[in-house]
């Protein structure tokens, strides 16, 4: 109705980002490309989408930059507060739960597309989370522009029971997919391992962009503005200075 | 967004079947369609100039020199977040010694070279040699202004050798006004090269009396190493720049050709 009369929805503000996530033999690895867009220009050439949940829970995350890190830096004081409070160890649907109820009472504003991943007390789990809070609980996922770049390599070469090397080359493989694929993601591969008990943030694990030209002699800059004039002329010479009183401001 | 797309197809349509359309007309037809068809027609070529962006063939960089000419693009192709291909030559021979580098709208582009090489053909005929680069300059920019009122959606360098054989690069807009400079980028790249050939090619104002000459001071390995770090630059920050870049070198011994690989993400 107010659109056919010219009133215009505000579209949707999604950075592009390639994110994923699988369960492999003990446990789940999630990966991440690094570049932030701000439209077409890339913003940032390598920051970190894999975000810090809990001990044993990491929460890749897709959309608005400050959104996710807000949800996912939130939901991770929340988690902590509730360890404190009963003393155990947080459990993957807890986040899944704290994460789904903000975003559905938010109605989508929050745009966050999350790709959650843990090892808890009931063993391996990773769900996707969409910005208006709905979620799937999958073996293998993608999220972000690039997620049908990763998913192809996923849906062609996933199967159960991958070891900890085919894992990480698999989601190394899917992210790089996305970087040469899809225009808003890019520069190198973040992975990050977790088992029971032990956890492995791989930064940076493959640079698969380097720069690839650079001169041989560098190049000059002009330091300063251009000078025109460089003799001085004091003030005082031009004007008479009258000396007032000191405490003339005193009355 | 629909109705944008549809019109392209619905455009193609009746042009192609334009005459099975006046037949039904005979038959008895009032006609009406046609006028809100039209009507659309109106409406939409305002939206057109939003879709068109869809296809973008992106950046593009000229530089001039004493005796030389030095014009590069990167050979990209993407619609959004998608590349077509990482293989298309942007530049494009209109003569002997005048070249074009396109961004914009790829279809746009190759309809307006088709009529440019078409000109310059008769021309040939005509005059029995090649044309000059600043006749090509005046042609390319009368042919932009005839579509004054639905523009080719193409945003174009011209670089070549004038008479004297002194390099020299023409830019322009979409609807043909234009300007002979020194150096000049175009495309989703030009805001990032711009300020960077700016600073290292200071060129003299096009007010000064006596005039001077816009050329640049570099030599042309110079020159050539400078529109690579422009596109290896470029390509760092636009997500629309990359793959490969295609430089092409006029001097007085003729046309080379040169690529250099950028970043692939």
């Amino acid at each position: 109705m107010l659109t056919k009369k010219g009133l215009k929805s505000p579209g949707y503000l999604k950075t592009g980002t390639t994110i994923v996530g699988l369960i492999f033999e003990n446990g789940v690895i999630l990966g991440a490309d690094t570049r932030a867009t701000e439209g077409p220009i890339v913003a940032d050439k390598n920051c970190e989408k894999i975000h810090y949940m809990a001990p044993n829970i990491y929460c890749c995350g897709a959309g608005t930059a400050a959104d996710t890190e807000a949800v996912t830096d939130n939901i991770s004081s929340q988690l902590k507060l509730h360890r404190y409070h009963t003393g155990r160890e947080s459990r993957v649907v807890t986040a899944l739960t704290l994460l789904k109820s903000h975003l559905f009472r938010y109605q989508g504003h929050v745009s966050a597309a999350l790709v959650l991943g843990g090892v808890d007390v009931t063993g391996p789990h990773l769900h996707t989370i969409y910005p208006h809070g709905s979620t799937d609980t999958l073996p293998f996922a993608t999220m972000g522009s690039g997620s049908l770049a990763a998913m192809a390599i996923f849906e062609s070469e996933y199967r159960e029971g991958l070891t900890r090397d085919e894992g990480v080359n698999l989601v190394t493989k899917a992210i790089c997919s996305g970087i040469f694929n899809d225009l808003g993601s890019g520069s190198n591969v973040d992975v990050c391992v977790i088992e029971k008990g032990k956890k492995e943030y791989l930064r940076n694990h493959l640079t698969p962009n380097p720069r690839t030209y650079i001169s041989s002699k560098g190049y000059t800059f002009s330091k300063k503005t251009e000078v025109l004039l460089t003799k001085i002329t004091p003030l005082k010479e031009l004007v008479d200075v009258v000396q007032v009183g000191g405490d003339a401001m005193e009355e | 967004m629909a109705s944008g797309h549809g019109w392209f197809g619905s455009g193609c349509f009746c042009s192609l079947g334009g005459v099975g359309c006046h037949r039904k007309r005979k038959d008895g037809g009032d006609g009406e369609d046609d006028i809100s068809f039209l009507l659309q027609k109106a409406e939409n070529v305002g939206k057109e100039w939003k879709k068109m962006e869809r296809k973008k063939i992106k950046t593009c960089v000229a530089i001039a020199g004493a005796d030389y000419c030095v014009i590069a693009a990167d050979t990209r192709m993407s619609t959004g977040y998608s590349i077509l291909t990482r293989d298309y030559s942007k530049i494009c021979k209109l003569a002997d010694k005048s070249f074009m580098a396109s961004s914009g709208f790829q279809a746009d582009v190759k309809a307006l070279q088709k009529v440019l090489s078409s000109r310059h053909l008769i021309y040939q005929h005509q005059h029995n040699k090649q044309m000059s680069c600043p006749a090509m300059a005046q042609l390319l920019s009368n042919t932009l202004y005839y579509k004054r009122f639905f523009p080719y959606y193409a945003f174009n360098v011209l670089g070549g050798l004038d008479s004297e054989g002194k390099g020299c690069v023409f830019t322009y807009d979409a609807v043909g006004s234009y300007e002979r400079v020194g150096y000049s980028a175009q495309g989703s790249g030009a805001t990032l090269i711009t300020p960077f050939l700016d600073n290292q090619l200071k060129s003299p104002s096009p007010l000064l009396l006596p005039a001077k000459d816009a050329v640049t001071p570099l030599s042309e390995a110079e020159a050539v190493d400078l529109v690579k770090t422009c596109f290896s630059s470029a390509t760092e920050r636009d997500i629309y720049t990359g793959d490969s870049v295609e430089i092409i070198i006029l001097n007085g011994k003729g046309v080379r050709h040169e690529t250099e690989q950028l970043r692939r993400d």
